[in-house]
């Protein structure tokens, strides 16, 4: 597996597989995390993805002096025994309740696509998207997988608050909002479920790699999960 | 064992070592921003490195303890005071139950820590007791100190020599609190530093840059020169870290604190040197701040030489303290060596 590796800080490296975003080179980089997480090298603490590259941090006092080479070595280890799939792939169903006030932006997405807002909701919910990476804020997935029709540029003007669960387009991607949060994409839905709650384990609903497919649900039935929820 | 805030200060924080291990989840570390100064207070009244205590923004917090307490202040400097006292800086204060703690306004730099014998004792949220604003996560609900918050000690031993007098030592708060703002910052050129002009790759190094007023424990943000590429770049979001050094699209630096996002999309000119990230915690706006080119192994040189002296200093105070107050030694949190 091809990649760069370079020390952003003293506790820390970068391993670049790419300069795109891309659903190949993402599965790259999970699958590099995997192996990284199986080899468990002393003294590293963070392995975080993103959508063409993985942070790598450690603590500088434990770890060895040589963790370039043994992380050339668990990954080349990796490509040779063409173990690229997680040992089990479930997908992620995410309740989405589509237009109105939960969706403000549903027909100005539409309008852009020239589609009916019905079309989009229909395209939206056949997708299987990959949780790319979280990041923005705590549990903020970033999927890819987006119907290409359906991708438009953010908003001008982000709003300053964007409620908790919003599920939104921006560019070619879409994603949810754990919390309320500014934000420039596009609100299309919402979903009673919780991202991230810090006392659950995992704090995380969505982890890196996941897939993840949504569902369309009414009002009433969002009123019962946001309820059940509570 | 609680200690009362009476006035909240400007901004005043839960931290601890910070929250390492949920990167991949969006969490980022937080933790103390000047992590040394908390350690030493910490040591100062007897408590294991990555004990809990408060960490103060420009202006301190008004403090009444319900309870004995051993307190220590360290970081930038700031007037301390027991009920009306003046108590020193860098060293173990006793303090009686019902009596009122006030740190004042900082005279230099922008932050300083207050550590409680047996630490803040809140809930840890994912392992850490730090709160990160930014993120809205941690004890407090993830929010700063409000007047009215309760805030429980960890219950210690009993019968510590809280009647003693003030020690005759303190701490040397030198190089732990540097007030010479004018010493450059350490920084190793980033990934994206070469596609700077010429002339904006001098700048960064010859001018100084002058800390903003909107900087926070997200980042300091330094008003300068403007910074221009020789074309424009394409990025896609990656990993950030505290002392990374982006370049926005406005081409005014922004240098990552504790607080600093997981990932992020703009372009990385450079990385401080993590063994001057106590004086970037100590940049308060309207300081100016340079920079002096250096090398990954330079900056990891100074930084082992630094946390070997941190120990070393750690490991004295804790005999002192435990000779002067009576400590267990084994309650002291001092660590095999």
């Amino acid at each position: 597996m091809d990649f760069t590796l370079e020390a952003i800080s003293e506790d820390a490296l970068l391993l670049r597989f790419g300069d795109r975003i891309d659903a190949a080179i993402n599965a790259r980089v999970h699958a590099a995390a995997r192996t990284l997480r199986t080899a468990a090298l002393p003294g590293v603490v963070d392995i975080a993805p993103a959508f063409a590259s993985l942070l790598v941090r450690f603590e500088v006092v434990s770890a060895t002096t040589s963790l370039d080479a043994a992380i050339r070595d668990a990954i080349g280890q990796e490509t040779a025994a063409v173990q690229t799939t997680p040992d089990t792939i479930s997908v992620i169903e995410i309740p989405v309740c589509y237009g109105g006030e939960y969706g403000p932006d549903l027909e100005a997405v539409a309008t852009h696509a020239g589609l009916s807002p019905e079309t989009v909701i229909a395209r939206h919910v056949a997708g299987e998207y990959t949780v790319a990476m979280l990041g923005f804020a705590p549990g903020f997935p970033y999927l890819l997988g987006l119907h290409p029709g359906l991708t438009l540029p953010r908003r001008a003007t982000p709003r300053t608050r964007v409620p908790a669960g919003s599920v939104a387009i921006g560019g070619a991607q879409t994603g949810i909002y754990p919390r309320e949060l500014p934000g420039g994409w596009h609100l299309v839905g919402r979903t009673p479920q919780a991202l991230f709650a810090p006392t659950r384990h995992p704090p995380a609903l969505l982890a890196p790699g996941d897939r993840v497919r949504f569902r369309a649900i009414d009002r009433a039935e969002f009123a019962a999960l946001a309820g059940a929820a509570a | 064992m609680t200690i009362d805030a009476i006035k909240p200060g400007l901004l005043t924080t839960l931290q601890d070592a910070g929250r390492p291990g949920f990167a991949h989840l969006g969490v980022g570390r937080s933790g103390a921003f000047d992590a040394p100064a908390l350690r030493i207070a910490n040591a100062l009244c007897g408590n294991l490195a990555d004990a809990c205590g408060l960490e103060i923004t420009l202006r301190g917090p008004t403090l009444r303890f319900n309870t004995d307490a051993l307190v220590a202040v360290t970081g930038a400097p700031l007037p301390v005071t027991v009920d009306g006292r003046d108590a020193p800086m860098w060293a173990p204060v006793p303090v009686r139950a019902g009596a009122t703690l006030a740190l004042g306004a900082l005279r230099g730099g922008c932050r300083s820590y207050l550590a409680v014998r047996g630490g803040i004792d809140v809930q840890p949220v994912l392992g850490s007791r730090s709160v990160d604003v930014n993120a809205a996560l941690g004890p407090l609900d993830g929010r700063a100190l409000r007047a009215g918050d309760r805030l429980p000690v960890a219950a210690t031993e009993a019968g510590l020599k809280y009647t003693a007098t003030l020690p005759k030592w303190r701490v040397d708060p030198r190089p732990w609190f540097d007030d010479d703002t004018a010493q450059p910052l350490r920084m190793m050129r980033g990934a994206h530093f070469e596609h700077l002009t010429e002339t904006s790759r001098n700048e960064l190094f010859l001018h100084a840059f002058d800390v903003a007023p909107e900087s926070n424990r997200v980042g300091i943000r330094l008003a300068g020169p403007t910074l221009e590429w020789q074309a424009p770049l394409e990025m896609i979001s990656e990993g950030c870290v505290p002392g990374l050094l982006q370049l926005p699209p406005s081409g005014q630096p922004i240098a990552f604190g504790p607080e600093c996002p997981v990932s992020g999309g703009y372009p990385r000119i450079g990385h401080i040197a993590a063994v001057d990230l106590p004086r970037l915690a100590q940049c308060r706006p309207g300081d100016a701040v340079r920079f002096r080119a250096c090398t990954l192994a330079e900056a990891m040189d100074a930084l082992h030489i630094r946390a070997q002296s941190l120990t070393r200093l750690e490991a004295m105070i804790r005999r002192r303290v435990t000779d002067d107050f009576g400590f267990d030694h084994d309650e002291t949190g001092a660590t095999p060596e």
